[in-house]
């Protein structure tokens, strides 16, 4: 099963490398992992992504949490939480082609954020679902270039 | 207190301590000094520290760290480094030692301006020593190292992120104290922990009061003394039939400081203690429930959970295990270790006699093989610290280093390295350190001319076809102790054991014993690896 793990880290050179290098060597599969300094400049916020049964997820939080730099470890599966994932996508297009693919742009709610004589650039945001599935739709016209940032997730207020 | 070898890189550094009192053991390969140093650290309770140049000396240590590591052994590892503009260039002596070490250190640091040394000092030291134990490593770039006028300010920790659980959930103690008192067949399942966080005298008075009988690891050996009725021994792969068994048929398994490795457990996990109900102590909250299912885990110090148990047990009747003990004397009257000597000089007698003369005061060392656990099983250790083994890595060359920290920390005491004739030469060289420094280390050196631990696998699971466990080109260890000017005596037969003992022992400086045994001697009892517990060799 993918559990997402929120860790907050110390925004220092070498944290990355301490647990992508702890993933590697007790053999856990990150899924995807996304990173960046929080509001407090001397933390980060890493977002995980990572496969396994209930044990390992387990073994995977109380490992990181004995990284030094390790300050939090919240397993956010199973809460009400928002998930984005950003995903900017360089697309084949014709004259034939150009308006259907940017209508579906459009369903998805994506935008087009650069255009050329034979592709254009799409951004989309949505959870790993919603791009999975644009992605789908368009491929038939050629994927020139694809890159995703990785799922980022955050807690839902309570109502 | 450091245990080092100099180099290019730590010039400056090297400089600056003749002019400090700083007592500094030079050692003649780099992975002395890191088990040294460990030694040092296990027998002192203090953390250890070793010192390596850059590149080849820092990577020499690896071994050592990583046998710290498994141990979970304080260490303070300091490793010269190129200057920081050269840093990642591949220059000449570089090797990215804190990349390397990753995975085998508690934690690391590159120091950047001198400025930060002292805190990062205090830091590294207060990690190795706190919590679960472990190396931290320190690189010190040589532009770092030749700052001058660095101002100096008292360091104040930075480790914000940084928690060591000591205390142990009440509501827990108050339920491992119930389980135990309702319990009719207890164990107490001891290791390394124990010996980490002080807690043989919290050990001993559960063990007495709610007459619990009790097994070690390998690591845990002198947590209680080996002579006390309720201590079975060694559990796991060389343990006795006892122990093993009673593992096996406990209602209620009180594991503390221990991490339910494959040479107790056989990897066979699901079939560990089945009838227990298990009770885990550990500082350590990701060994709780990482091999074996705990049903009470409590984080925290074996010493203060210890202590928060048996005080509660007092309010409470103390377990009727009268025909549970019955039932151990039982098995230890039909499975007693028994030596299964086929030369004329038996290995067992030997450690045994060691014991007798040691009377449980001196330190004994170890490498690993046979003879170590010849020594885990025969040594009569009657307090913690004083068996000294390379458990988790089973790191060969391991005895001999460490014996030179152990006399470093107490050298008042009669310190035995008991070692192996394939182990002894993996450090060899560091007989001159022994000469240098005129440490009074003695060497029991237990000769079969093979990789005996090895050869007796081959016997008994691979047809005696032996592969490459004959060491035939092995020096005359006598003449190669004299040539560094340590004595020594060649011991043939059981009724020259005791008195080449004594000699050894009466002599003021360093002595090597030579017992030279068959290669046919070998380790019972055995648990086959991937067997069940039950499934005993050697009875």
């Amino acid at each position: 099963m993918l559990h997402t793990l929120a860790v907050l880290v110390e925004n220092h050179p070498g944290v990355l490398a301490r647990v992508a290098g702890l993933f590697a060597r007790r053999a856990y599969n990150i899924d995807s992992l996304s990173v960046c300094q929080t509001d407090h400049p001397a933390i980060s916020r890493m977002t995980i992504a990572v496969n396994g049964d209930d044990q390992v997820i387990e073994q995977v939080s109380k490992q990181l949490h004995k990284l030094v730099a390790v300050h939090k470890v919240t397993d956010l599966t199973g809460q009400p939480t928002v998930d984005r994932e950003l995903a900017l996508i360089r697309i084949k297009v014709n004259n034939d082609t150009r308006l259907e693919i940017m209508k579906t742009v459009d369903i998805f709610r994506g935008r087009v954020v650069d255009m050329g004589r034979t592709n254009i650039t799409v951004e989309l945001t949505g959870d790993g679902e919603k791009i999975d599935a644009f992605i789908k739709t368009i491929h038939n016209h050629g994927i020139l270039e694809l890159v995703r940032t990785g799922t980022i997730t955050i807690i839902r207020s309570e109502i | 207190m450091i245990f080092g070898y100099p180099g290019a890189a730590l010039c400056a550094l090297y400089d600056a301590i003749l002019d400090h009192e700083i007592r500094h053991i030079l050692v003649r390969h780099e992975q002395a000094a890191a088990h040294a140093a460990d030694a040092y650290a296990r027998a002192s309770g203090q953390a250890g520290v070793c010192l390596a140049t850059s590149g080849p000396g820092a990577t020499n240590l690896v071994t050592g760290i990583a046998n710290a590591y498994m141990d979970s052994i304080p260490l303070v590892v300091l490793t010269g480094q190129v200057s920081s503009e050269l840093l990642g260039t591949d220059s000449f002596q570089e090797a990215d030692i804190t990349g390397i070490t990753m995975p085998i250190t508690k934690h690391s640091y590159i120091v950047k301006q001198a400025a930060d040394i002292p805190r990062i000092v205090k830091e590294a030291f207060y990690i190795a020593r706190s919590g679960r134990p472990g190396p931290v490593l320190i690189d010190l770039p040589k532009t770092v190292l030749a700052e001058e006028n660095v101002p100096l300010q008292t360091p104040v920790l930075q480790l914000k992120s940084y928690k060591v659980f000591s205390k142990g959930n009440h509501g827990q103690i108050v339920e491992a104290a119930k389980a135990l008192a309702t319990s009719q067949k207890p164990v107490l399942y001891i290791g390394g922990g124990v010996v980490t966080s002080g807690a043989e005298a919290i050990l001993k008075t559960l063990t007495e009061t709610a007459n619990i009988p009790v097994v070690t690891t390998l690591m845990g050996i002198g947590a209680l003394p080996y002579q006390h009725p309720n201590f079975l021994g060694m559990v796991g792969m060389h343990g006795t039939v006892a122990a093993n068994y009673a593992v096996h048929e406990c209602d209620v398994l009180l594991a503390v400081g221990v991490r339910f490795d494959d040479r107790v457990t056989s990897g066979l996990n699901h079939l560990f203690a089945t009838k227990a109900k298990v009770i885990h102590i550990d500082i350590d909250p990701a060994e709780i429930g990482k091999v074996v299912r705990a049903h009470i885990p409590i984080v925290g110090d074996a010493r203060l959970v210890l202590e928060g148990i048996s005080a509660r047990l007092l309010s409470l009747e103390p377990p009727e295990v009268g025909a549970w003990r019955r039932q151990i004397r039982q098995w230890q009257e039909e499975y007693p270790l028994r030596h299964h000597t086929v030369g004329s000089l038996s290995p067992q007698k030997i450690i045994a006699t060691i014991g007798e003369i040691a009377g449980g005061e001196a330190i004994v060392t170890t490498d690993v093989g046979q003879h170590q656990m010849w020594t885990a099983q025969y040594y009569p250790a009657t307090r913690p610290r004083h068996f000294i083994s390379s458990g988790g890595l089973g790191t060969m060359g391991f005895g001999l280093p460490a014996a030179i920290g152990a006399q470093v920390a107490a050298p008042e005491k009669t310190v035995f390295v008991i070692a192996g004739d394939g182990s002894l030469q993996m450090n060899i060289q560091e007989l001159a350190t022994v000469t240098q420094h005129a440490l009074p280390v003695k060497i029991a050196l237990i000769n079969n001319g093979v990789l005996g631990l090895v050869r007796q696998w081959q016997k008994l699971f691979f047809a005696q076809r032996y592969s490459h466990c004959q060491l035939t080109g092995n020096p005359d260890f006598i003449k190669l102790a004299a040539a560094y000017g340590i004595p020594g005596l060649r011991v043939t037969a059981d009724d020259q054991v005791e008195a080449a003992l004594r000699e050894a022992v009466a002599c003021p400086g360093p002595f090597l014993l030579d017992f030279v045994i068959s290669p046919e001697e070998d380790v019972f009892p055995m648990v086959p690896p991937g067997k069940e517990i039950t499934e005993i060799l050697g009875r």
